[in-house]
């Protein structure tokens, strides 16, 4: 499984113990990322995409001290937020109670008594909810590993939900930005086939995108 | 829904994968990433590499091998073993490593667990603990159990320290019963009910495994979250893949 070769791709550093796992795993498709926390760098890539694990509120500190909160919201090439990343899209989390970056009109809440256990770690079924490139050629039943205590909620964003004491949103898409809850990087031939198919985006706003 | 896991458990020494009686005559059975890749291949949900080296020498655990491992890996994978301080584990997850495990070190200090949750989120700090039943019938931790030598019995219940672990920000437990551990009899399904019923945070069964059906019981009859197993799966006394099928066919939720 090779992506194009003609993508730039940039991962936003935000601190997340993941970054290495994530520029291995784009490795393995033949692409070599680069890590910045430079806007300018950013803004020129084909490919971006925000890894993060951790809570919510140093993650968003480590953003807005590079300025990135800002930046992020209005870049127009396809954005992948991986597990935090993709809960910082959101508006808000209930972890420390944090304002995230806005994207996704929802607010992101803790795993509630119905969960067997927090975190939520180890490999979960996903279920698609909507039809989307993203999810071309992806085989089924697809796995994928999860290691979360807050989730998002399923919503017109939802392009795949999983259930963990309830439906969450394990992918989702909104414009440009697209979010997954698990870990591509670690998700085996799903998580590749996924990762594969982001970098297949085009770098411009696909016309007459479904994002909500 | 979530499946249960199986998690084989590599001991590596300097690099390499290796087996015999923990800390002495070491066999080297092989090079860590082609063992990583096979057992990626035969369905592994995890893989746990313990440093048996690194612990009781006091060394850290050498981030070379955990970058080549993380590099062919696209399962996750823990490290344990030589972990003792928040930059031990910076080392080790920056690597490439999923989460740490600790186990001595958290007894020795147990703010330890604190500090890492705090560094890095409770999801990637594991403790690991090693208990055995006293004479009075109460389950007891074991400090520097993997060096018979220097094994000590504390008089730290078992029961309290999960409750304690929890407290301090564990993200998962494994629990590995020492009586039964190498017997190959089947998981110590009374304690790790025992366990269970104390620990809100995934728990993981180690020590027993000799059959496919020990496997189903620990799911079953103590509803963990996962079962470790080093031996029968190093032997090829049981092979991942049909393990899996057993338990689909019994029930259990697993990954194809």
């Amino acid at each position: 499984m090779r992506a194009r070769p003609n993508v730039d791709v940039v991962l936003v550093d935000a601190g997340g113990s993941n970054l290495g796992s994530v520029r291995c795993a784009l490795r393995r498709l033949g692409v070599e990322a680069e890590v910045s926390a430079d806007a300018g760098r950013i803004r020129a890539a084909t490919h971006v995409i925000l890894p993060g694990v951790g809570a919510a509120a140093p993650g968003m500190a480590r953003l807005r001290e590079s300025g990135l909160d800002r930046l992020i919201p209005t870049l127009t090439q396809p954005v992948l937020g991986v597990c935090l990343g993709m809960q910082l899209l959101f508006e808000a989390s209930e972890e420390g109670d944090t304002a995230c970056l806005g994207v996704i009109p929802a607010r992101v809440r803790r795993f509630d008594g119905a969960a067997p256990r927090v975190p939520q770690m180890g490999w979960n079924r996903l279920r698609i909810e909507r039809d989307d490139p993203l999810l071309a050629e992806l085989a089924q039943p697809a796995y994928a590993y999860f290691v979360h205590s807050y989730a998002a909620p399923v919503g017109p964003w939802t392009l795949a939900s999983a259930d963990y004491g309830g439906a969450f949103s394990a992918m989702v898409r909104r414009r440009n930005f697209v979010g997954m809850q698990f870990h591509p990087e670690r998700s085996a031939a799903p998580g590749a086939r996924l990762l594969a198919n982001f970098l297949r985006e085009p770098a411009a706003v696909r016309a007459g995108a479904t994002g909500t | 829904m979530l499946t249960r896991r199986i998690i084989p458990c590599l001991d590596v020494a300097d690099g390499k994968v290796v087996k015999g009686v923990r800390f002495r005559d070491h066999a080297v059975v092989g090079d860590i990433v082609e063992l990583a890749a096979r057992y990626r291949d035969a369905g592994a949900d995890e893989l746990v590499f313990y440093d048996i080296a690194a612990s009781p020498q006091g060394r850290r655990v050498e981030r070379a091998w955990v970058e080549r491992v993380a590099r062919v890996l696209d399962i996750p994978f823990c490290v344990a073993g030589g972990i003792r301080s928040v930059e031990d584990a910076r080392e080790v997850l920056h690597a490439g490593a999923d989460k740490v495990s600790v186990n001595s070190p958290a007894l020795e200090r147990p703010g330890l667990i604190e500090e890492l949750a705090g560094a890095f989120g409770a999801q990637c700090v594991v403790i690991g603990i090693d208990s055995l039943r006293d004479a009075d019938g109460v389950w007891r931790v074991r400090q520097y159990a993997g060096d018979p030598a220097r094994t000590r019995a504390l008089p730290r219940r078992t029961l309290d320290w999960v409750d304690e672990a929890q407290r301090r920000g564990a993200g998962e437990i494994v629990l590995n019963c020492m009586g039964s551990d190498g017997t190959r009899d089947g998981y110590d399904l009374a304690q790790l009910r025992a366990v269970r019923a104390r620990c809100r945070v995934p728990l993981v069964a180690s020590g027993g495994a000799g059959a496919p059906a020990h496997f189903l019981a620990a799911f079953r009859e103590a509803d963990v979250d996962a079962a470790l197993a080093a031996g029968v799966f190093h032997g090829g006394a049981i092979a991942i893949a049909e393990l899996k099928a057993y338990l689909r066919g019994q029930g259990i939720e697993v990954r194809p």
